[in-house]
């Protein structure tokens, strides 16, 4: 009898459940454009202290990243295998490249403190 | 021509492990292995960009014009997005219009960095002036070599369909193509940033 | 019924592209194979042929260093012999035969028909195959690599004699990794998405356990050795300075790119191999394999670990005191995943039914040589320590335990084990055990000297070494032993060719063994499963055999009281798919594309055209 298949069956292909509609990737399309048009703009703003400008970088980074992650290649939708997938190279890169990184003494640079951190986190920790 | 069998035909849903298709899985689990690829790239040129002598890509950047250049291509991802949707609702001829537009924005992108590569290397910049320069085109030549490809894919993708062989059954490569294109637009977003917009400190 | 594959009807397609009708002779028929075993066996037969050119450098190699100021090779020659030597044998053996039963094995234990992308399989068997052709090919147009396997630079792009060697490697190297990149998609996307019905993670062998982690490994770490390659290929062809100092770059730059994927590269390397010895202690210990969820836990674990370890490839290199601490702790620590494995599978032996086939001697060798290149591995990971051994024969001795002693014991364990599957035939018993005991002897006399030649000073990468150094009686011992290793892979070699002619047919299951993949016929029929299996355990086929009594004896279950043996007999072959001609094609762009970098641009852009018409081949044929 194979009328069980145990605790893990196979899964049919799910059909495809609500998209967002052409407006609303149009609204993330807009979006995105201004938080780039901001970027560009705090560019320009001599009186942003540089830390704080290069935080806001990143932050609008992130938030531009995501929207086309999570809206346009679907993942908020989707199953979550997908994002781990991605996401877990995402990390890897992140914590391996900052690690090699900070070994070549990223002196002087904006980034001297987050990487000083990271190091000290990780040097610390153990 | 009939909608012949080729490979481009939805070759019959499986019943899988997790229930989903074996190519998006794939091609998610590719784009990670990228994210390693451009990851090293990006910290290459982050721990060079004022490395070794003569001018660096910091003091030639021309950010306004590399802003258009980003916002053309953030706006592919979006006419990528609605290509997919028209697919979705077997609208082929609204696809093809927004996968060719998506192509052309994509050609504007790279006409844009030759042009852009080109006046630097005018001012001196050239890909061997130093480990600074090397880097920053490294980078930035892998990431127009992968948009190239996409624009090949994409322009591809137009020509089956207008041989009549991309049906709704067939919307998956749309989608695939759609998440590489994605994945290269994202990368960009990383490289405006961190290469063009992130102060680089003067010592 | 669980109906795994539907496919739709393909109406008859006679156009150009047609696929190939599917026939299972001639030399046509394996140049266009898409079938999961036979690019298992193409994979194995290449990398044991490159095994033979490897160990044959091998034994150059203890010709120059038997005696001091040896003359059979110049300094040149010894440095192409010694890079060689390891670049055949990580890339073109040990990788290839974890492909090679990857590919047999994964489809047939996991109860599917081929791996999720049976063209893209193919192209990865070919892109290895020419991008070993390729490298070897320098020896003939202008030289071989001489810059290690490591290829430190700028040495390597600056500093060596000639540098086309550097190309060579650089292109060559790339190209095999995509082999390995595409390969690791494809399995990952098979184990994760076409197990047979009922077979949940933890119910799955734990080879496969160990192909999912190393193919992640792959995943991840060959993104970063291809930027790596290209920065190395940039520096040496095109002028760039990415790890010249004099102009700003860092030579350290490349040590960290090239052991971040090194590390989780040995990983790579060993865990197939662990994979297999877990398979064949149960099997010849008659027990289950002890602590099953330990032993998949700490394979992860490893994955994971290894990317955090890379740096003890570099604690001579003056990273600093925190640095070295750092990868000293995470060094340390990593030993324990691994020890933890070990005793698991003593674990296993112990109480058990043990008989000493071929294969399980094989496993245990595994487990005893491992362990001796574990625990001088372990004292590398401390630091004063390894400043006194880095660049001595010791760290030789420790890399040979592991990769010889271990990944290629373990291989050889998987090739005895599973030769049944492959060929329907048993090797020889008698010649199999000869080769073990001799090779097991052989090994030892050869490797176990460079620890104490290591601890007296020896230098390695050298190709001679001073007379009244008191390291000649050693090298002479390391090299008689060297032969001893070549007469049992001569031994091996005729077990292999007596068999083929005289060898006697094993049956369907001649181990009594206990996962699926002995269910079925042997040699396996082209579609694996007539029937798509529905596992219910763990070791599903040896509780289909056998049930426990009270006392915990083992009750054979009465034949045929399954349904599933009528339903065999009714049941059509499964449409498997036809072969294809277009990965071979796509195959043959990429060492064109290198010698186009090296030689003349117009055969890049060949290799570009060949490229174009073997993707679009690829896309527009019918898919099945």
């Amino acid at each position: 009898m194979t009328t069980e298949h145990a605790d893990h069956p196979l899964v049919e292909p799910a059909h495809e459940h609500a998209h967002p509609g052409p407006a609303e990737y149009v609204k993330i399309a807009l979006i995105l454009a201004v938080v780039t048009a901001v970027e560009v703009g705090a560019y320009y703003v001599k009186a942003i202290p540089r830390p704080l400008f290069s935080t806001l970088l990143i932050v609008m980074m992130f938030i531009k990243f995501s929207l086309v992650g999570l809206w346009f290649m679907h993942l908020r939708f989707d199953s979550p295998i997908f994002r781990r997938l991605f996401v877990s190279g995402i990390i890897l890169a992140l914590l391996v490249y900052t690690v090699a990184f900070s070994t070549l003494g990223l002196q002087h640079s904006s980034f001297h403190n987050f990487f000083h951190f990271m190091g000290r986190l990780i040097h610390g920790k153990l | 021509m009939t909608t012949e069998a080729i490979a481009v035909e939805e070759h019959g849903a499986h019943a899988t492990s997790t229930g989903l298709d074996n190519r998006k899985l794939a091609m998610w689990a590719f784009l990670g292995s990228e994210c390693l690829l451009f990851g090293a790239l990006i910290s290459g040129y982050l721990l060079y960009r004022s490395k070794g002598v003569g001018i660096k890509p910091h003091n030639v950047y021309d950010i306004p014009y590399t802003s258009v250049s980003s916002f053309v291509l953030l706006m592919s991802s979006l006419t990528m997005v609605l290509a997919l949707a028209a697919i979705q609702r077997n609208e082929e001829r609204k696809m093809r219009i927004w996968l060719t537009a998506t192509a052309l924005l994509g050609m504007t992108f790279i006409g844009g960095q030759v042009y852009e590569f080109t006046s630097f290397v005018h001012e001196g910049l050239s890909l061997s002036a130093n480990p600074a320069s090397s880097a920053f085109f490294l980078l930035t030549g892998f990431h127009g070599t992968h948009v190239t490809l996409g624009i090949i894919m994409l322009l591809s993708l137009v020509g089956l369909s207008l041989a009549g062989k991309i049906g709704p059954k067939h919307a998956l490569y749309v989608e695939l193509i759609g998440l590489y294109w994605h994945f290269v637009d994202i990368v960009w977003v990383v490289i405006f940033t961190v290469v063009y917009l992130m102060p680089v400190p003067k010592h | 019924m669980a109906t795994v594959t539907e496919h739709l009807e393909t109406p008859a397609y006679d156009g150009p592209f047609r696929r190939p009708t599917e026939t299972q002779k001639g030399i046509v028929s394996w140049l266009t194979t898409v079938d999961h075993k036979r690019i298992g066996i193409l994979y194995g037969c290449t990398a044991l042929l490159f095994f033979l050119i490897g160990g044959s450098e091998a034994l150059l190699i203890r010709l120059q260093l038997a005696h001091p100021n040896g003359h059979v090779l110049t300094a040149e020659q010894y440095n192409q012999i010694f890079t060689m030597h390891g670049i055949t044998m990580i890339f073109l053996v040990v990788m290839p035969l974890g492909a090679a039963f990857f590919n047999y094995l994964i489809p047939l234990m996991i109860g599917a028909r081929d791996v999720a992308f049976p063209r893209l399989n193919a192209f990865s068997y070919w892109t290895f195959l020419f991008g070993g052709l390729f490298l070897y090919s320098s020896f003939f147009l202008g030289g071989a690599p001489q810059c290690g396997w490591f290829c430190y630079a700028p040495l390597s792009t600056m500093g060596l004699p000639t540098t086309i060697g550097t190309l060579f490697y650089a292109i060559g190297l790339q190209i095999t990794g995509v082999a390995s990149l595409v390969a690791s998609v494809n399995f990952v996307t098979t184990i994760i998405n076409m197990r047979a019905p009922g077979m949940s993670f933890f119910k799955m062998p734990m080879f496969i356990w160990m192909s999912l982690v190393t193919n992640f490994l792959l995943l991840f770490a060959m993104p970063v050795i291809a930027v790596a390659l290209f920065e190395l290929l940039f520096d040496t062809a095109f002028g760039t300075n990415f790890f010249n100092p004099a102009q700003g770059g860092d030579p350290v730059l490349w040590q960290h790119m090239f052991w971040m994927f090194g590390h989780p590269e040995v990983y790579i390397l060993i865990l197939p191999a662990m994979g297999i010895v877990s398979e064949v202690l149960p099997t010849f210990s008659r027990k289950p394999l002890f602590g099953y969820t330990f032993v998949a836990f700490s394979g992860v674990a490893i994955g994971f670990m290894g990317w955090g370890v890379w740096a003890h490839h570099m604690f001579a290199v003056g990273l600093g005191p925190i640095a070295n601490s750092a990868f000293a702790i995470s060094t340390m620590f990593i030993a324990v995943p691994t020890g933890v494995k070990i005793f698991n599978w003593l674990g296993t032996m112990w109480g058990g039914k043990i008989s000493f086939t071929t294969p399980m001697l094989f496993s245990v060798g595994f487990i005893t040589m491992f362990t001796i290149g574990g625990l001088s591995g372990v004292t590398h990971s401390i630091v004063p320590s390894d400043y006194q051994q880095t660049d001595t024969y010791y760290i030789v001795a420790h890399f040979h335990y592991v990769l010889f002693g271990g990944a290629i014991f373990g291989l050889m364990s998987g090739i005895y084990y599973w030769y049944p599957k492959l060929t329907g035939k048993l090797l020889s018993e008698k010649l199999g055990k000869t080769h073990f005991w001799i090779m097991l002897i052989g090994f030892n006399v050869t490797f176990a000297p460079f620890h104490i030649l290591g601890l007296q000073g020896m230098a390695r990468r050298y190709y001679r070494y001073p007379a009244h150094q008191g390291f000649d009686f050693w090298n002479m011992v390391s090299t008689i032993g060297s032969f001893i290793i070549a007469f049992s892979i001569l031994i091996f070699l005729i077990n292999i060719v007596l068999t083929k002619f005289k060898g006697k047919p094993s049956g369907d299951d001649p181990w009594d063994a206990r996962t699926i993949e002995w269910s079925i016929p042997n040699p396996t029929p082209h579609y694996n499963y007539l029937e798509i299996p529905v596992v219910h355990e763990r070791d599903d086929w040896w509780h289909k055999k056998y049930s426990e009594d009270e006392q915990g004896n083992l009750v054979p279950v009465v034949a045929g009281a399954s349904d599933e043996a009528v339903a065999h007999a009714e049941h059509a072959e499964p449409h498997m798919p036809k072969p294809s001609y277009w990965p071979l094609v796509a195959a043959a762009a990429l060492p064109l594309f290198g010698y186009g970098v090296i030689f003349q641009w117009a055969l890049g852009a060949l290799g570009a055209v060949v490229l174009l018409v073997g993707i679009y081949g690829w896309a527009m044929e019918p898919v099945e």
